[in-house]
């Protein structure tokens, strides 16, 4: 085999770049999920917790889509109950705390979605923005 | 170790059912609801084709249309910006702004003094439609120009093709100059086109247009599709006008003159 070392030194320092970002965060805090100030008075999203994490941000787009381009405007969830579609009126009605809801997983996860740009937060009512 | 393929395959059948136990609690608890359902609210006013009667008559003191244009812009976070930034989705403008092509010299005192209220007129054929190259702006199938603010890339083609300034582009962030918002319809951002959207939100809640419900009768709102509705009972009883017809948009606001 020719240049075997070189070769080798080679895929050994490939490796480690490859592999950095697993040794590097060896030994250091794993991640937290956020804390996060759940709703008081109401105890089950409009569908389960566990979906909606996952999937609340497909379900405000077809909302989206839905409400503004179809003009169907009532959400019929698997539970059989029917809601209003719109973002500030049946969502921020129960999530009231955009700062300490929305805003900890999406710093979290350095996501910044644009629907504050124009979608009013509970609390910009509450300052009198 | 003696490689083969029979040690190989043995090896890959093992990792992958070793791969596929980890995964199934996995895919079990990733669940879709598939029997959601999307339906018009109840109790929405409907219609084939929307219209407006701008009666003129009823229109004489400022404060006839600033409380018309005040529950608009209120109801609709639309901004109060002074000067060419200003954004506006109904307001005022003298006779030979609104008509130019019926605008004779000597004409009655009455016209030439008097404020015309104009809005977006909802053609039947919107030039604002047809050059929009997002679908930012379209046409439901009840005749409401409808405006999209997620898609609107701000390229106002759709300004450019308004024959009647309908269209107000946001140069700035809008928000600071809302005075009281209303957190039950968004504002707007920078960069988007608005305009009048027949109050599409407030149909649906089964309300007429703020406006209409302002006007105290000035505006009679309806289905022109409908030979019954009191929309074409205005029309057949009293002698309209539209704006700028011979462009062929088909404007869909009447004015009793």
């Amino acid at each position: 085999m020719y240049d075997s070392g070189k070769i080798l030194t080679g895929l050994i320092i490939f490796l480690l770049l490859i592999t950095f970002p697993f040794w590097y965060n060896l030994g250091q805090a794993s991640y937290e999920p956020p804390d996060l100030v759940l709703p008081e008075d109401s105890q089950q999203c409009i569908e389960p917790t566990q979906w909606m994490r996952t999937n609340h941000m497909e379900l405000l787009n077809t909302w989206r889509d839905m409400s503004v381009r179809e003009g169907l405007t009532t959400f019929v969830s698997t539970s059989g109950e029917s809601m209003e579609i719109s973002l500030q009126k049946t969502c921020m009605d129960c999530h009231t705390d955009k700062v300490n809801f929305c805003d900890e997983c999406h710093n979290k996860a350095a996501v910044s979605p644009y629907c504050w740009d124009c979608h009013i937060a509970p609390e910009e009512v509450a300052n009198g923005q | 170790m003696d490689n083969n393929r029979r040690t190989f395959l043995k090896i890959a059948g093992i990792s992958a059912a070793l791969g596929l136990s980890g995964g199934i609690p996995l895919s079990l608890q990733a669940y879709t609801p598939a029997d959601v359902e999307y339906v018009p609210t109840k109790g929405q006013i409907t219609g084939k084709r929307w219209g407006m009667v701008i009666d003129t008559r009823k229109f004489t003191k400022p404060e006839d249309f600033q409380r018309v244009i005040e529950a608009c812009h209120q109801t609709h976070n639309v901004p109060d910006i002074q000067g060419n930034e200003e954004i506006k989705w109904i307001w005022t403008d003298h006779f030979e702004q609104v008509f130019p092509s019926s605008s004779n010299p000597y004409l009655a005192e009455r016209y030439e003094q008097q404020d015309f209220l104009l809005l977006c007129n909802h053609c039947n054929n919107p030039p604002c439609v047809r050059v929009c190259p997002t679908k930012a702006t379209f046409q439901r199938a009840d005749g409401i120009i409808m405006m999209d603010f997620h898609r609107c890339i701000g390229c106002r083609y759709c300004m450019a093709g308004c024959p009647y300034g309908s269209r107000s582009f946001n140069f700035s962030d809008p928000k600071p100059y809302v005075q009281n918002l209303n957190p039950d319809f968004p504002a707007r951002m920078r960069g988007v086109v608005e305009k009048c959207t027949f109050c599409a939100a407030r149909l649906e809640q089964g309300q007429m247009p703020a406006c209409v419900e302002a006007s105290n009768g000035g505006l009679i709102f309806g289905d022109l599709s409908d030979p019954d509705s009191e929309i074409r009972k205005v029309l057949r009883e009293n002698f309209t006008v539209r704006r700028k017809v011979e462009l062929g948009t088909n404007p869909c606001v009447f004015y009793i003159v």
